[in-house]
């Protein structure tokens, strides 16, 4: 069944970006209505519309905005438009096609907050949509929507876009803020929430693109009409994106609650795998959420949930709270990477490691360190070098890093954390097959390779005499992972150079 | 604000490369308007700085410090930290290609090899004569149009390893077709494929 096209209404119109072509569908009277109200009163229909943020945490953008201390002289709203993670690309479809969209729903965003300035903020990977989104905000100035007493009120309103230099840390609410001032995009500790003290230490509200797109259409079309979309906790429509080795891949519109299944075979959504292969996995929002289980795996009988069982799991509907019951972080941003049965599950791990270790900000230390060693673990896995113990290694890492563990700052490592760590659990089988059928001397081999001047390390005259060469201390409740070796096996590596090792020291 | 005693004295006249021209610092005081504090145009400036120049000098640095009224060692602490800001000479063009996992499993590995060996570079190296720099970026948020990759701001979508010839061999493979605006270009500049010639490898 089609579902009605809400947000990606004008995507595809001739000359979309066009002013002129948003005016004719009904563009900005949303805004005219919304500025006939008080500022209050469209906080509380937003907060009645549970208006949920789009960009991956589901925060109640209503709920956000009554943060706002009522006494407060100077608000900024700033739009998040930093839209990294991957592979999600809603928003870039959004400005791309739509721009006048996220600037209406700016303006309401903006009046309802009683901001004076809002910021866009632009991640420097939108190099096209920078240009589109700054002419028709110039469009947009010229015809009174922005600027000083606007649509006849005595509202003003400045609107800024800021470009970003190519920083994922930067989508994270207050690394967003930090880098607006022109610092380096370090997330801050909270409290004081942006609300109480964000840009410029004063009252800040950060919004989504997506989630300032519903706003123009829940006001010209009512509440009922919103509420009756999507799910009772999650009402409204969504913009999911489908991608990887899928026939149609792109981004779609359809109310909360759509399965993961549907997404990618229905021919309204992703219709079904390139050559019909069967799904392996498959990130259903974004790197940073997790990973569901493909269709290569059995069916749950009846429906079961059980994220402990291999089985199939693509049933799970992606609203922002189903997928925490297959072991997920949430909705995420509810953009799905489909990785086909072919794929080697070791590089897709690589992958997503290394995409962690280079975004970490570098503030805090596990997250940092954390995240380059996971990436490091996850190379000497593929490279057919693993330890027998790395898998448990990787998930006693994700367990010690991220906000919901209290031992961050920011979400960025518990991203890293889901992502990898289901993988990890989810895929184990595969994971220790590989792991299986490397020649026994693999590891320590690897280790020479890589860096010749182990042998010197009289440190590894030490550990090495394990088959596993390592110069990491092993956790000690991951000690049961290792194979019980009764006399450790004599090093059968080339001796040159160790004769004079010790003189170096 | 800045420190001429730490900072002036230990680096060459060549090292510090070349000046913002007095345009391009013109164009940087106009906006400052848009920011209640100076420092919120570190940004801005920094994408201007680049676009003249090329790359964020230590010269640049500094002009924009003064400007800002802010330590060189805070702007050279933004130009670390963000990946789109070069510190040495990049070449005329910037080739992105996307790795993230979307372009991975549709081949952008395969698309990046064929790049290196057709431009005889590495990766974040620049080609002997000066036209083309190569980096990888983690997403370019293309990836339904997966393999994706960029030359200066024009994107390549859906690029076969056989379209890499085509793409390179056309000299305004970096002009858009849509209108652009010039809010973070350097002044003296009309459109996209004008640069400033720097070729130091």
């Amino acid at each position: 069944m089609p579902y009605e096209r809400v947000l990606l209404k004008n995507v595809g119109l001739p000359n979309s970006v066009a002013l002129e072509t948003y005016r004719r569908s009904g563009g900005y009277e949303a805004a005219a209505r919304a500025l006939r109200m008080r500022p209050e009163e469209i906080v509380e229909l937003v907060k009645q519309a549970n208006l949920r943020g789009r960009g991956g945490a589901g925060f109640p953008a209503g709920q956000k905005w009554s943060f706002l201390p009522p006494a407060r002289t100077i608000t900024y709203l700033c739009v998040n438009a930093d839209e990294s993670e991957p592979p999600t690309f809603s928003n870039r479809v959004l400005i791309e096609n739509d721009p006048h969209l996220l600037l209406e729903g700016t303006l309401i965003a903006a009046y309802a907050t009683r901001a004076q300035v809002a910021y866009i903020y632009m991640r420097g990977e939108f190099t096209e949509q920078f240009h589109i989104l700054q002419k028709a905000l110039d469009e947009a100035y010229a015809a009174g929507y922005f600027g000083r007493n606007i649509l006849g009120t005595s509202y003003c309103l400045e609107c800024y876009i800021h470009r970003g230099a190519g920083a994922y840390v930067c989508g994270e609410e207050t690394g967003l803020i930090e880098s607006l001032e022109g610092k380096r995009g370090w997330p801050r500790i909270r409290p004081p929430f942006p609300a109480v003290r964000g840009i410029f230490d004063q009252p800040t509200v950060v919004n989504n693109v997506e989630t300032l797109a519903c706003l123009p259409h829940i006001f010209s079309r009512g509440l009922d009409w919103w509420l009756s979309l999507g799910t009772p906790d999650s009402p409204g429509t969504k913009l999911y994106c489908i991608c990887g080795p899928v026939r149609r891949p792109g981004c779609y519109e359809a109310p909360l609650g759509i399965t993961a299944r549907e997404l990618i075979y229905s021919e309204d959504f992703g219709a079904g795998m390139l050559g019909n292969k069967k799904v392996k996995a498959v990130f259903p929002g974004g790197l940073s959420a997790g990973v569901l289980r493909g269709d290569v795996f059995p069916k749950p009988p009846d429906g079961h949930v059980d994220a402990t069982q291999d089985w199939d799991e693509l049933d799970c509907r992606l609203d922002f709270d189903e997928p925490r019951r297959y072991g997920l972080l949430g909705l995420g941003t509810a953009a799905a990477v489909v990785v086909p049965e072919d794929a080697d599950l070791r590089d897709v791990l690589v992958n997503v490691a290394r995409f962690f270790a280079a975004e970490s900000c570098g503030q805090c230390t596990q997250c940092r360190e954390g995240t380059a060693w996971m990436y490091k673990i996850a190379q000497r896995l593929r490279a057919g070098a693993g330890r027998p113990y790395d898998l448990d290694l990787l998930i006693d890492i994700t367990q010690n890093m991220g906000m919901s563990t209290g031992l961050s700052i920011c979400g960025l490592p518990d991203g890293a954390a889901y992502a990898i760590r289901l993988l990890v659990q989810k895929f184990r089988a595969e994971f220790e097959h590989h792991l299986a059928a490397q020649p026994p001397d693999a590891a320590r081999r690897h280790v020479t390779t890589i860096n010749p001047a182990t042998y010197d390390l009289p440190l590894l005259t030490g550990r090495a005499s394990f088959f596993d060469a390592g110069t990491m201390l092993l956790p000690e409740h991951l000690a049961h992972s290792l194979p019980t070796i009764a006399t450790p096996a004599t090093p059968a590596l080339p001796q040159e150079g160790t004769s004079h090792a010790h003189d170096h020291h | 604000m800045s420190w001429p005693a730490i900072d002036r004295k230990m680096v060459s006249e060549e090292e510090l490369g070349p000046a913002l021209s007095e345009p391009a610092l013109a164009k940087i005081r106009t906006i400052f308007s848009r920011y209640p504090t100076r420092r919120a145009a570190l940004l801005p400036a920094l994408h201007i700085a680049q676009d003249e120049i090329g790359y964020c000098s230590l010269r640049a640095m500094r002009q924009i410090a003064d400007l800002l009224e802010i330590p060189p060692a805070a702007v050279m602490d933004a130009v670390t930290f963000y990946t789109h800001f070069w510190a040495q000479p990049k070449g005329r063009k910037t080739i992105t290609v996307c790795r993230s996992i979307a372009c991975e499993l549709m081949g952008a590995n395969r698309l990046l090899e064929a790049l290196k060996s057709k431009l005889g570079i590495d990766e974040h190296q620049t080609t002997p004569d000066g036209r083309y720099s190569l980096v990888t970026e983690e997403c370019l948020a293309e990836c339904d149009h997966a393999p994706c990759l960029m030359i200066n701001e024009k994107r390549y979508k859906n690029v076969r390893v056989e379209d890499l010839d085509r793409i390179l061999a056309d000299p305004a493979n970096d002009r858009l077709e849509i209108p652009r605006s010039d809010l973070y270009d350097a002044p003296h500049r009309g459109n996209a494929s004008a640069g400033t010639p720097h070729s130091k490898t």
